[in-house]
């Protein structure tokens, strides 16, 4: 069992929590992800970690589906049943002069550590946060420590530019280059990013969170396609250079179990 | 006078499609005893040597015929700690059974289901061998907790040292608890016998990925281990690497399995994680794996479920137990055909493309190699299982530098020994997929190469 030490509301759909996990913290670097059961019968959910401190682990979900509603129906001093990790490769900090960052969504809270290890190495950094409106951006204050520039999108315009990261990102390509970019987000936000930057010979890390179960290479579920190979995100991942990746495949094999994960919904008045 | 072979009963082969219950029965006291009977008690009992953990066969039967099945049991459990688990799982006909003199006559004594009857007596009486351990307060770890690592604790536990067990995943039994279906192993049997471990002393802890969470070198260096037994197995799925591989609706059988084993998909919604395969299921591969697949998926209700296998009915690996099982479960075997290209729409998978198969000259493994005819079939599917094998897993090869594995990621031991001095291994990792008991003997083997490896450097 692994104890809930704080929790914090980040907005309605989103919130944090920080873990005491000793193991998880010992050898976790920017990038690791993590897998947690809310309970003895609980589906495992990956989620990737957004800072450690001590043995204490913080993440961050937003409450989608019916395990993530379940978490966040704890409060601090519950326990989870349990939190494995670190997962995955650690994130390939490059030696370069400037990156940008584009987040969307709960995509800030993954793109933390990465932005924060760029930080700490003296990079210039951009950063491009967008979601659907001004209480859904996430983190705006630590990342306003961190970075450079910030730029910020919304779809309602009720905070920085009306509308996507790519337009923002449009405007700013017009007299800024950058060496590398991270983008971070939902899977189509990460496919234009993607083909946006390619254009302006920009190399993107993106952040993969395909459906897993076990997050040892063991499943196979989590397989992307990349330039026509096979990798799992779980072991090879979760971050690749994002040109190649099949997104559309992607976001096929992450909307398989819709309907079930629907059902499984109604049963959580219940809980 | 020859008394035929007792046969296992089992359940209604249409009523069994419907629900995850174990297919074979098992035998009751009299059946047991009557089969023990069949044993001749030959002066070189070849079963004995046949067995991978050296199980004293004759002696156990004597025991079940004398009616004392404690002692029976006690005589298994000096050599394997898991009779209920091996009477089940075992390919019997290759090793015991296959060895029994009677074979050669007919029919060979029973002698899985006489360990499975001896193991289950056991744990519907809770009978616990009382031992002696002498504690040596010597720490050592083992990283996996399936048939190979549960079967080198057991032995240096007994040997006195103080044995923890790391798991990766959130229950223990490995392969035992995410791969082998309850209709042929139930989980509760699995979950009885490590507790039994427990009983004797074993440390165990959960969620600990070994090579992550600690590396190899911590666990020696910061933990205080003496010696390291590695049996993470062969959790890495092969891949058919043909087009179409990774549409929705295309599972590895470990994906497939691990969702309704270890998550209890079969319970959706009850418990949270789905499992979804239509009506039309093809199964790819002719193993263990494959029939566990495929009757597995029969179970969740498609429909049709047929097998493509790319050689013929006689080449099939599976247990020959498990195939005639699939068959009365209206499993339809497709045979000599080879999947070529999965087919689909918007990346869901509707159809798989097979070339028809002729069988040639016998190659290295002594089978007929199968030859494509230039003939292609397809069959509308659903969802697509493939089930081709195993490889081990690479995050301890990854997180260990020093640590020695072969072109297909096996690691290379020496006596049981890896290329890092006091770290051993044993069971799929080490021979790549094979099975449950296998692998305990090679935890059995590698435990006491570990004692004496321990007991060098003391005396040094």
């Amino acid at each position: 069992m692994y104890k809930i030490v704080e929790k914090k509301i980040l907005n309605k759909d989103v919130d944090l929590m920080v873990i005491d996990a000793p193991l998880v913290a010992k050898n976790a670097l920017p990038g690791h992800f993590i897998i947690l059961r809310v309970d003895s019968e609980g589906e495992r959910i990956p989620l990737t970690i957004t800072e450690v401190n001590g043995d204490l682990v913080s993440i961050i979900y937003q409450k989608l589906g019916y395990s993530t509603n379940l978490l966040g129906q704890l409060e601090a001093g519950d326990f989870i049943e349990d939190f494995v990790g670190p997962l995955g490769r650690h994130a390939h900090i490059r030696d370069v002069k400037s990156v940008i960052g584009i987040a969307g969504g709960v995509g800030a809270a993954p793109m933390f550590p990465q932005l924060t290890a760029y930080k700490k190495q003296g990079t210039h950094i951009t950063l491009v946060i967008g979601a659907r409106s001004k209480e859904h951006i996430i983190l705006l204050d630590k990342y306003k420590e961190i970075c450079d520039e910030v730029y910020i999108a919304t779809d309602d315009g009720s905070l920085g530019t009306k509308g996507f990261v790519t337009d923002v990102l449009k405007e700013l390509y017009k007299d800024h280059s950058y060496d590398s970019a991270i983008a971070i987000g939902p899977l189509i936000m990460m496919k234009f990013v993607v083909l946006m930057n390619k254009e302006q010979n920009l190399k993107t890390d993106v952040s993969l969170n395909p459906i897993m179960i076990d997050g040892t290479g063991m499943c196979g579920n989590c397989r992307v396609s990349i330039h026509g190979k096979t990798f799992f995100a779980c072991v090879d991942g979760p971050d690749f250079e994002g040109d190649g990746v099949d997104f559309d495949e992607l976001i096929t094999r992450q909307s398989y179990y819709k309907d079930e994960e629907h059902v499984c919904g109604l049963g959580l008045d219940k809980k | 006078m020859k008394t035929p072979r007792t046969a296992m009963r089992v359940l209604d082969a249409k009523e069994r499609q419907t629900n995850f219950c174990e297919v074979a029965e098992g035998f009751n006291f009299e059946e047991a005893k009557l089969e023990a009977l069949r044993c001749i008690d030959c002066k070189n009992p070849r079963c004995i040597a046949a067995c991978p953990v050296g199980v004293e066969i004759p002696s156990f039967l004597k025991m079940i015929i004398n009616e004392d099945i404690e002692q029976a049991y006690y005589k298994i459990y000096e050599d394997n700690i898991l009779p209920s688990i091996c009477g089940r799982v075992c390919p019997q006909e290759k090793q015991c059974e296959g060895a029994c003199i009677l074979t050669i006559k007919g029919e060979s004594v029973s002698i899985g289901a006489l360990e499975r009857f001896v193991g289950d007596y056991a744990l519907k009486h809770k009978i616990v061998k009382k031992e002696e351990i002498i504690d040596n307060n010597i720490k050592v770890a083992v990283v996996g907790s399936g048939p190979a690592g549960l079967a080198a604790a057991a032995s240096m536990r007994r040997f006195g040292y103080d044995v923890s067990i790391y798991e990766a995943l959130h229950d223990y039994g490995g392969v035992l608890k995410y791969g082998i279906p309850d209709f042929r192993l139930p989980k509760d049997i699995v979950t009885t016998e490590i507790n039994k471990l427990k009983d004797i002393g074993v440390k165990f802890y959960k969620n600990v990925v070994v090579g992550k969470s600690i590396t190899i070198e911590q666990l020696m260096d910061e933990y205080g281990y003496e010696s390291i037994f590695l049996g993470s197995g062969a959790g890495l799925p092969s891949a058919l690497n043909i087009p179409g591989e990774n549409m929705s609706g295309v599972y590895f059988a470990n994906e497939f399995l691990t969702r309704v084993n270890l998550m209890k998909s079969k319970d959706f919604p009850s418990a949270p994680t789905p499992v979804k395969i239509g009506d039309n299921v093809a199964v790819v591969g002719g193993g263990n794996v494959a029939m566990d697949a495929a009757r597995t998926a029969k179970r969740l209700g498609a429909k049709n479920v047929f097998i493509l296998y790319r050689r013929d009915m006689d080449a099939l690996p599976a247990r020959l137990e498990e195939i005639h099982h699939a068959i009365e479960e209206d499993i339809d075997f497709r045979l000599l055909r080879n999947p070529v290209e999965l087919l689909g729409e918007n990346y869901l998978v509707n159809q798989v493309k097979c070339e028809v198969m002729e069988l040639g000259e016998a190659d290295a493994s002594g089978r007929r190699r199968p030859m494509g005819t230039g003939n292609f079939e397809t069959f509308d599917i659903d969802s697509a299982i493939i089930s081709i094998g195993q490889k081990p897993n690479p995050i301890l090869k990854d997180s260990t530098d020093l640590l020695k594995v072969d072109q297909w990621g096996r690691i290379v031991t020496k006596i049981h020994q890896t290329s890092i001095p006091g770290v051993f291994a044993g069971g799929d990792v080490v021979s790549g997929a094979a099975t449950v008991i296998l692998a305990m003997g090679a935890g059995k083997d590698a435990a006491v190469e570990m004692d004496k490896y321990i007991k060098n450097l003391k005396s040094e």
